[in-house]
C-alpha cells in the first residue's frame, strides 16, 4: 500500500502512527529519508495535526497522503468533515479498526463507517492487490476537476495490513499515464490571493452540502468509467461500484464489504458444490452508495443476508440499513459478525447463508457467546 | 489449498517463517497469503502466524482452525497451545525440540522433529529455530523447493553477508536433519 501510495507521487505525506496502520507509513518515511520518493514527511504530534497538515497541503496545490485507524481517525473527525466541505482531494487510507471502549486493536469497520456521512468517497478493499489499485484510482477520481472530494481507501486491519500475499504493483511509468499531476482549479497562491474554509452562513450553507450530494450522483457515474480506464491500463476491473459474484440465478445473496468477501466467495463455490444456488454482491463503493446497482444484482433473489462489521447502535448494520432501502419491497436479513476481530470462519459464513433463508430480522449477532451475557439478553 | 499454522512466542521469527515460506512458493509460480493473528502485543507472548498455499489466488480470510502442517517455533507451547488440537488427519508437524520435549502421540499425524534451537545455536550463533525449521519444512512436506527457500532467506537478508550466509546454512542444516 505505501508501494501504491509512493507511485502516485504525493507531495506531501503527514500521518500519526497507530496499529494496525503503523508500518504503511513507516515505509513511506522510509521512501522519503532514501530518497525514492520527492516528499515532504511532516511528523505531527497527533492525527488532528495529520489531518490538518494533509488539508494545508491539498489547499496548496499539493497532492497529500495520509493514513490511520480506529481513535486515530475518530480524532480527525474534525478536519475530516472539513477536508469534504473545502472539496480537497485528499486520499487516506483507513486501515479498519474496532474503535474503544473496550480498547481493541483489531478488526472491524465500526471506525471508517462513523465517518461515512462526512463527504468522502469510501472504498472497501477486498484484498491487497484491489488495496493498490483503488490507491492509485482513487486519487485520479477525486482529482477529477468535476469531482474534488476526498478519498478514503479502507482495508481491513491485519487481515489486509499485516497479511502478505503478492500483488501486482504498476510502473512508474504506467501510474504517470493515468494520473496526471494534480492541478486544482483553486489553491492558496500569494500571487492570486483567495480565502478558503470560511463562514457559510444560513444564506449559503446549504447548498454547499447539495453540491456535494450532487456530485456524489456523478461519482456514480465517473468510478466505472476509472475503472474501464485502469483496467485498460493494468488488466485489472477492480475499481467498481460492486461485484457481483455467482449471482444471476443466485436464490440467496449474501452482501459484505472488505477482505470477509473473499472468504464468502470460497463459501459460495462450496455451497454450489453441493447444488445451493447462493452468491455474493461485494460493496466496493459504499459512499456513494450505488443503490441503483445493488437493486440490479438482487432483482432476482428471493433471500438476501447482509453482513456487516459494523453497528449502528440502537439501529442496524449500516451496510444493512442501506440496502434495505434499495430493495424495500424484498426479505432482507442483516447480520452483525466479526466485531473487534472476532475471527468470521467458515461455519460463521454457513450460518449466516442458512439464516438468511429464514424470516426476515434486520439484526442478528452471529457467533455471541451467551455465557458472557446477562441471563435475559441471551437468546435461543 | 494446504493451510499452516505456526506456534511461537513473539519475537521468534514466525511471521518472518510464514512470510519467507510465501516468498518461496512464489518462486515457484504458487500463490501464498501468509498472515500472523496476535494477542496482546509483547515479547514472550504465544502467538501464531499462518500460511495458505494453493496453484490458485489464495480468498479464505478466516484464521486456519485445521492446519495440513504445523511448525512448532517453541517446544514449551506444545501442551499450553494445544498444537495438536484440530490438525487434519494426514497431518505433518514439524517441531523443534529440546531434551526435556515430550510429544504427544497424535494418530493420523507424522511428526519430524528436530533439535532447532541447538542447531541455530551451532550455525547462527543464536537461538532462532525458525530459518532451521524453514529448511525442515521443506524437506518434511516437499510443498516448497529447498532452493526456493534459500532464494527467499537469501533475499531477506541481502544487505547483511553475514547473516545471510549463517541463515542459508541454518536452513540447509534443517533441511538434512529430517
Amino acid at each position: 500500500m505505501a508501494e501504491a501510495a509512493k507511485l502516485c507521487r504525493p507531495g506531501v505525506v503527514a500521518a500519526y502512527p497507530i496499529t494496525p496502520q503503523t508500518h504503511i507509513v513507516e515505509h513511506l518515511a522510509q521512501f522519503v529519508a532514501d530518497g525514492e520518493l520527492n516528499s515532504e514527511a511532516i511528523n505531527v504530534e497527533s492525527e488532528h495535526s495529520a489531518a490538518s497538515v494533509v488539508l494545508g497541503a491539498e489547499n496548496a496545490g499539493v497532492r497529500s497522503f495520509t493514513c490511520t485507524s480506529s481513535q486515530g481517525l475518530l480524532l480527525m473527525g474534525e478536519v475530516v468533515y472539513c477536508i469534504a466541505g473545502m472539496r480537497l482531494p485528499v486520499l487516506m487510507i483507513c486501515a479498519n479498526r474496532a474503535v474503544s471502549a473496550p480498547i481493541n486493536i483489531w478488526n472491524d469497520q465500526q471506525d471508517s463507517i462513523a465517518l461515512r456521512d462526512s463527504g468522502w468517497i469510501q472504498l472497501y478493499a477486498e484484498n491487497n492487490q484491489e488495496a493498490v489499485d483503488l490507491v492509485i484510482a482513487g486519487y485520479r477520481l477525486g482529482e477529477d476537476q468535476k469531482v474534488m472530494l476526498p478519498v478514503m481507501v479502507c482495508v481491513d486491519g491485519f487481515i489486509l495490513t499485516h497479511g502478505m500475499e503478492i500483488v501486482d504493483i504498476p510502473s512508474q511509468e504506467d501510474v504517470d499515464s493515468f494520473l496526471p499531476p494534480y492541478t486544482p482549479p483553486f489553491k492558496l497562491d500569494v500571487n492570486d490571493p483567495m480565502s478558503f474554509g470560511l463562514l457559510g452562513d444560513p444564506s449559503v450553507y446549504m447548498e454547499t452540502r447539495y453540491a456535494i450530494h450532487k456530485t456524489f450522483e456523478d461519482v456514480l457515474k465517473k468510478i466505472p468509467q476509472v475503472g474501464s480506464d485502469y483496467e485498460k491500463l493494468t488488466g485489472r476491473d477492480s475499481v467498481r461500484l460492486v461485484e457481483p459474484y455467482k449471482t444471476d440465478d443466485a436464490e440467496t445473496i449474501i452482501i459484505a464489504m472488505g477482505s470477509v468477501c473473499g472468504s464468502v466467495k470460497d463459501m459460495v463455490d462450496d455451497a454450489r458444490a453441493s447444488g445451493e444456488k447462493v452468491g455474493l454482491l461485494k460493496v466496493v463503493t459504499f459512499r456513494p452508495f450505488p443503490k441503483q446497482q445493488v437493486r440490479e444484482a438482487l432483482k432476482n433473489a428471493t433471500h438476501i443476508g447482509v453482513l456487516d462489521k459494523d453497528i449502528s447502535l440502537g439501529s442496524d448494520g449500516a451496510l444493512y440499513t442501506e440496502v434495505k432501502a434499495a430493495v424495500p419491497d424484498k426479505k432482507v436479513n442483516g447480520f452483525v459478525a466479526g466485531l473487534g476481530g472476532r475471527d468470521i470462519t467458515r461455519k460463521t459464513i454457513k450460518s449466516m447463508f442458512q439464516l438468511a433463508r429464514k424470516e426476515e430480522k434486520s439484526c442478528t449477532f452471529i457467533d455471541i457467546k451467551p455465557e458472557l451475557l446477562w441471563e435475559e439478553f441471551r437468546v435461543s | 489449498m494446504k493451510e499452516v499454522k505456526i506456534f511461537a512466542r513473539a519475537g521468534q521469527g514466525a511471521i518472518t517463517t510464514a512470510a519467507i515460506l510465501g516468498e518461496a512458493l512464489y518462486y515457484e509460480k504458487k500463490y501464498a497469503y501468509a498472515f500472523p493473528h496476535f494477542g496482546a502485543a509483547r515479547m514472550g507472548a504465544p502467538m501464531n502466524a499462518f500460511l495458505r498455499l494453493d496453484e490458485k489466488p489464495i480468498r479464505m480470510r478466516s484464521q486456519v482452525y485445521e492446519p495440513d502442517y504445523i511448525v512448532v517455533i517453541d517446544p514449551t507451547l506444545i501442551e499450553s497451545q494445544a498444537c495438536f488440537h484440530n490438525v487434519k488427519s494426514g497431518a505433518k508437524a514439524v517441531v523443534a525440540v529440546r531434551e526435556s520435549t515430550q510429544l504427544p502421540k497424535v494418530e493420523g499425524v507424522k511428526i519430524y522433529t528436530l533439535p532447532a534451537e541447538k542447531i541455530a545455536m551451532d550455525v547462527i550463533g543464536r537461538p532462532f529455530a525458525n530459518t532451521v525449521l524453514l529448511g525442515a519444512f521443506a524437506k518434511a512436506t516437499g510443498e516448497v523447493k529447498l532452493d526456493s527457500v534459500l532464494k527467499a532467506v537469501s533475499g531477506r537478508f541481502k544487505g547483511k553477508p553475514q547473516v545471510q550466509e549463517k541463515n542459508v546454512e541454518a536452513v540447509k542444516k534443517g533441511y538434512e536433519n529430517v
